[in-house]
């Protein structure tokens, strides 16, 4: 058994709550108006699409909404200790982990692939081919940021702080500054499956798309392994 | 008939030990776990919860290791000390979920729900409840699968008497079942009142086993220390330690104190006004000077 109804129902109500549903759909809309902005005021035009669904929406919102979801789908019921509850049943490790995975995925898909493609086909001109590839490319990256994420919160407390790091500082800051940062980026892995929808010039990614393709199945797959052991042995030291 | 055994079991963190060298074996029936705070009833507890691994020795259930064997919660129920759920969920739904992740439904919860009696707020948030209704929503989490082994940390924290009555009710009724029930106190009437055997653990060892006849006898027979104010406290100590119930004298003049230790509890309470009528002494106070918790458990240690 891979998935757990009962968890999924938990984890979504969980990361859905009332202040974090609010977070995650700040960044969404955000991308959606200016979408509509730039098409009143500047028309349709590729360099401007690429700019903000490369620059803003794979760049920014996909790796934050990825962090929100990721560590939200398991780091608050470690901190609290609530987790206790669902550890304290004979349901195996992988199927809480995959089951969790499954969720962060799905809501970091649909409050990031999901708006990318919305503002790409209102971007209009060549956008809407440009909107695919970028949404499959936030789609490709969610899988494997809500893995990476969701690990970070079975490691430490401190998750959504790292999380923003890797995110902010990483990818977004030494990835556009260091050539060999964007080998280990999953924003550029994700760009190339992109890329290879896109054509014409305006997705382009530093890495070729086998390596990238490796890369995010073993970070993915790692991150998901790790997540399940960490969670095996899981202790409680107690209030002593 | 299901046992929990504790083998040689030792937990540190760090430099601190915890738990050291504990060997004991919870069977059916109603065991109490008691011990001042920070004495190692979590640490003991979390680890035969499976929520925390022995530094060296074993825990198993009956005969099965309990750590990193997720197959052992078919069998074993927890009510954790801490107070964090899921408060978003309303009352029934976080028993239900707990019933639906042992693979039952809808009528487990309920059922569970009306053993501790909380269908009434059954359908408030959990975010809404009192310390006394978590504890109960707890307990039905615990319950709704009828496990053999029911383990609670410091269940009856925060309830009210009517709650406590309640509760330990229940708590015998599953050991007269056959169950196999334990629960940490860290007072001692409490646990006198529920368990038939009674575990002590002090300062991370276990200090003694038995029923709470031997517990309570240990406790009473130790030396008991008094300060004594009296018109005359050298003719007092005098006539006292005639009597072999008195092990030893000390004369503060200073502060005008008698202090007295006594070997023979039951005789020296009697002994005590008797003298001092007979020789026509005022007693003005007389307090025991280490009736704390710690002092009595320090001293079953050391015995």
């Amino acid at each position: 058994m891979l998935y757990h109804p009962t968890v999924a129902r938990l984890t979504q109500r969980a990361i859905l709550g009332r202040r974090r549903a609010l977070i995650l759909l700040l960044l969404p809309v955000l991308l959606i108006v200016i979408a509509i902005v730039v098409r009143v005021l500047v028309g349709a035009d590729d360099e401007v699409t690429a700019d903000l669904l490369g620059g803003f929406a794979l760049a920014t919102m996909v790796p934050l909404i990825g962090v929100i979801a990721g560590t939200g789908a398991i780091g608050p019921e470690i901190d609290d200790s609530s987790i206790v509850y669902l550890l304290a049943k004979p349901v195996p490790r992988p199927t809480i982990i995959l089951t969790k995975l499954t969720v962060a995925v799905g809501v970091t898909a649909a409050f990031s692939a999901l708006p990318t493609l919305v503002a790409g086909f209102i971007l209009g001109g060549n956008g809407s081919r440009l909107a695919v590839a970028y949404a499959l490319a936030a789609a490709v990256a969610s899988v494997a940021y809500a893995a990476f994420f969701l690990m970070l919160g079975t490691i430490s407390r401190h998750a959504v702080v790292f999380g923003l790091v890797y995110a902010l500082v990483w990818e977004a800051l030494l990835g556009s500054l260091v050539d060999g940062v964007k080998t280990l980026s999953i924003q550029q892995w994700a760009l190339a499956v992109g890329e290879k929808i896109g054509q014409g010039g305006h997705v382009v990614s530093d890495v070729a798309l086998p390596v990238a393709t490796v890369l995010l199945v073993v970070v993915t797959a790692g991150a998901t392994w790790f997540a399940a052991q960490r969670l095996r042995s899981l202790t409680l030291a107690g209030e002593e | 008939m299901t046992t929990i055994r504790i083998d040689s079991v030792s937990r540190w963190f760090g430099n601190v030990v915890a738990v050291n060298d504990v060997t004991m074996a919870i069977g059916p029936g109603v065991t109490g776990l008691l011990g001042p705070n920070g004495a190692g009833k979590s640490t003991l507890i979390n680890m035969m919860a499976g929520f925390l691994s022995p530094s060296t020795g074993a825990v198993t259930l009956d005969g099965v290791r309990i750590w990193r064997n997720e197959q052992v919660y078919k069998q074993i129920g927890l009510v954790p000390e801490r107070e964090a759920m899921y408060d978003f969920l309303t009352g029934r739904e976080f028993v239900l979920a707990n019933a639906e992740l042992h693979g039952l439904g809808a009528d487990a919860a309920r059922k569970a729900l009306a053993t501790v009696e909380m269908e009434y707020a059954q359908n408030r948030r959990i975010s809404t409840y009192s310390k006394g209704m978590r504890q109960r929503v707890k307990m039905a989490s615990a319950l709704v699968h009828e496990p053999d082994v029911l383990l609670l940390d410091e269940p009856f924290n925060g309830m009210d008497p009517r709650q406590r009555m309640h509760l330990m009710d229940l708590l015998r009724q599953m050991g007269a079942a056959g169950r196999t029930v334990l629960f940490s106190s860290h007072i001692l009437e409490e646990v006198e009142q529920l368990a038939a055997h009674i575990e002590v653990i002090v300062a991370g060892r276990h200090a003694a086993s038995g029923d709470f006849r031997k517990i309570r006898r240990l406790m009473t027979d130790r030396p008991h220390h008094y300060a004594v104010r009296s018109s005359d406290d050298r003719a007092l100590a005098s006539a006292l330690i005639a009597d072999p119930s008195t092990a030893g004298l000390e004369l503060d003049r200073r502060d005008g104190i008698l202090h007295i230790q006594a070997v023979d509890f039951a005789r020296f309470t009697e002994l005590l006004p008797r003298v001092a009528r007979d020789h026509g002494i005022r007693l003005y106070e007389v307090s025991p000077s280490d009736e704390s918790l710690e002092s009595v458990f320090s001293y079953l240690v050391a015995a």
